[in-house]
């Protein structure tokens, strides 16, 4: 897993709330059986028509947002099924990092599994982010990890919270496989005791 | 000792390691596999030229991809890749397999229940958000991604932060004619998609005890739906007589065994939970669906709602994308919206009194000639014990197709697919833009209303068909 430490990209702001991991990832998609490759079919059926030529109005396929990798969006990002192709799918497009209000447990955890970082802040610290994506161009965040902060060159400035194990493990992108594989004792030794009806 | 609830006492017999500001090391008794979210976990393991722990605690089945038309014809050359790498993971990795020649074969949540292998007191993960479904059974089960089906297939283990504890508490009866569906659905569309974002709900209360397991499936299926991490009902007689000789249960004097340690795992009397919200069943009326998220739903005798009726600056945009890709008017009464296609089956709906119910409704009378409806039982066994009942012939009388098993149009990757435009009375689980095919509209509804609103046309409200009886024609 590619390490998290700072990031600075340009923000693409997606006004929508509840976007679930069929928008990010429409299911005729999902049938690869790798794990890349998926980035060109990101929010496909908002960003295509349906003879493949761009739908302008989408967000991603203004020339100001070309090249983004934060994503702005709003409320209970990333409902929907469990599937981690919309993870795959927004890094492999290029993001790094999603800020939002809140997000759907699930994908959540899949983003910091696959070293894109989620941020949650206020509504209207998100609202603050989106104003200024929306009337600059070329809008850039600097995410900083380490430090846990967002800014920007003009003078923005705002703390977030993150567990500090998936801080950690993002920070050094370390694999939960190998961490685990160090309590191989324990599992073994719970495996010997455990009973084979519950 | 402290009074504990039903989730903690599963959790903490199930903690192998814990640390403080760490996610807790949680065993896992059963990992549910099917074909679209573990290939590239398999791919990770032989890369890193890892084993399978524990094949014998890990089942797998194909039923996403799965035409139900003509099931062993697969035309889409990527489903058939998908299906054939699961069955050669499985073989590499000694992992058995309900294929499409299995009579077990089915929807990865219909069958774990059917097949005894989900169990009280369990710890049960699948590659799949709704694996909530098991919690009726007081399972701990939750939907994980592909890294932690790589993870679990790896050490049979999973990190998990312990999540926080939800009571809904449900009251009273469900009236006539109100489904398990329209429970859930009313929960939902009462306390939002997100309400219970962080928790793991355990549903309690009368009108959960009273219901069968089928229907306490339902419940527990779309918990996720309301952002749950998963739905847990604590287990009891209705319970054990469904898993008694089930095939991976306890059998014999182990199940009489099995049975008092499942009694054991009810919330302890005091117990508290983080929080706790209320509802009355009933108040419940039949549930359809007028958006794009669950939680946009409505009573039967309802209408379509204005976007100005909503609260918030962004809940009212929402409405209005909403209302724009289902092509609704605001005001519109609930009954007056016609349907092109009815699809009766999922994992939320697809169990053998689902089909009863819609059987019921559909008995002696005509899908309406305008619209496409096809039943897919949720597993072969489903099919079979319909087949059984005669259950297949009162659908193709009425007009339904009658299918094979498996997901079908609840997602679209096979080729039950809805057209641009075309509005679908659904018994699945998400109303997404798109789930059932570009451009397709979905409403969701419990199957007695589905097989109504086939018969109809329209949406109409089922209570006053049952109330008139079966066989009496109450169409104008
Ligand atoms: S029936 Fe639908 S919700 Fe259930 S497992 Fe299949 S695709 Fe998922």
């Amino acid at each position: 897993m590619k390490p998290f430490v700072v990031h600075t990209g340009i923000a693409a702001p997606l006004d929508r709330v509840n976007v679930d991991t069929d928008a990010i990832i429409p299911k005729q998609f999902l049938k690869r059986i790798e794990r890349t490759g998926f980035g060109q079919f990101l929010f496909y059926e908002w960003r295509f028509n349906a003879d493949g030529s761009p739908i302008e109005s989408f967000v991603l396929n203004q020339p100001k947002y070309a090249g983004a990798t934060v994503l702005l969006a709003r409320n209970n990002f990333g409902c929907g099924s469990s599937r981690e192709h919309a993870p795959w799918a927004l890094l492999d497009y290029g993001f790094r990092a999603i800020i939002a209000p809140s997000f759907a447990d699930i994908f959540y955890n899949n983003c910091f599994k696959n070293g894109i970082l989620p941020i949650k802040l206020s509504e209207e610290q998100v609202q603050e982010l989106f104003s200024r994506a929306e009337s600059r161009d070329n809008y850039q965040l600097t995410i900083d990890l380490q430090e846990q902060v967002i800014t920007d060159d003009a003078g923005l400035s705002y703390p977030f919270e993150v567990d500090a194990y998936r801080r950690y493990c993002l920070l050094n992108g370390l694999d939960d496989i190998g961490i685990t594989l160090q309590y191989e004792d324990k599992i073994a030794a719970y495996e010997a005791k455990r009973e084979t009806f519950v | 000792m402290k009074p504990r609830t039903m989730f903690e006492k599963i959790w903490d017999a199930h903690v192998i390691h814990e640390e403080p500001g760490k996610p807790s090391l949680l065993y896992i008794d059963l990992h549910l596999v099917h074909e679209v979210t573990s290939p590239q976990a398999f791919e990770g393991l032989r890369l890193a030229g890892r084993r399978v722990r524990r094949p014998d605690l890990t089942f797998a089945t194909m039923d996403h991809n799965v035409p139900t038309a003509d099931r062993f014809n697969v035309k889409d050359p990527i489903s058939r890749q998908q299906m054939e790498t699961l069955t050669k993971n499985c073989e590499e990795f000694g992992i058995t397999l309900a294929d499409l020649n299995s009579p077990d074969q089915g929807i990865v949540h219909v069958i774990g229940p059917e097949l005894g292998l989900t169990l009280p007191g369990k710890t049960i993960v699948c590659g799949d958000s709704h694996t909530s479904t098991h919690g009726a059974f007081g399972a701990l089960a939750f939907g994980i991604g592909t890294s932690e089906v790589e993870h679990v297939l790896a050490t049979q283990c999973l990190q998990q932060a312990k999540p926080k504890t939800l009571e809904v508490h449900v009251k009273g009866e469900l009236p006539f004619g109100v489904s398990a569906k329209d429970l859930i659905l009313a929960i939902i569309a009462k306390f939002g998609t997100d309400f219970a974002t962080g928790y793991v709900i355990e549903y309690t209360g009368e009108a959960i005890r009273k219901l069968t397991m089928e229907e306490r499936m339902t419940v527990c299926n779309m918990s996720i739906e309301a952002g749950a991490r998963a739905g847990l009902i604590a287990p009891d007689e209705t319970t054990f007589a469904y898993l008694k000789g089930r095939r991976y249960a306890p059998q014999g004097e182990d199940f009489l065994r099995a049975v008092e340690r499942w009694k054991q795992l009810c919330t302890d009397p005091g117990a508290t939970y983080d929080h706790r919200v209320e509802i009355d069943a009933s108040e419940i009326a039949p549930q359809v669906t007028w958006g794009t998220s669950p939680g946009m739903g409505t009573d039967i005798t309802g209408t379509v709602p204005h976007p100005d009726s909503f609260p918030t600056a962004a809940q009212r945009k929402a409405a209005q994308d909403a209302l724009a890709y289902m092509g609704l008017t605001p005001g519109t009464p609930m009954t007056e919206i016609k349907i092109d296609r009815v699809f009766i089956g999922s994992c939320t709906n697809g169990r053998i009194e689902d089909l009863r119910r819609a059987a019921e409704v559909a008995k002696g009378r005509r899908v309406a000639p305008h619209v496409h409806a096809m039943v897919v039982p949720g597993s072969q066994a489903v099919k079979q014990q319909a087949e059984q009942e005669g259950l297949h012939l009162i659908f193709q009388e009425a007009g339904f197709e009658w299918r094979d098993s498996g997901c079908s149009m609840c997602l679209a990757m096979n080729p039950d697919v809805l057209q641009e435009g075309e509005r679908c009375a659904s018994t699945s689980n998400r109303n997404f833009e798109g789930r059932q095919g570009r451009g397709g509209r979905t409403h969701l509804v419990s199957p007695e209303m589905a097989a109504a609103a086939a018969i109809a046309g329209h949406f109409v409200d089922v209570r006053e068909w049952k109330r008139e009886g079966v066989n009496k024609e109450v169409l104008q």
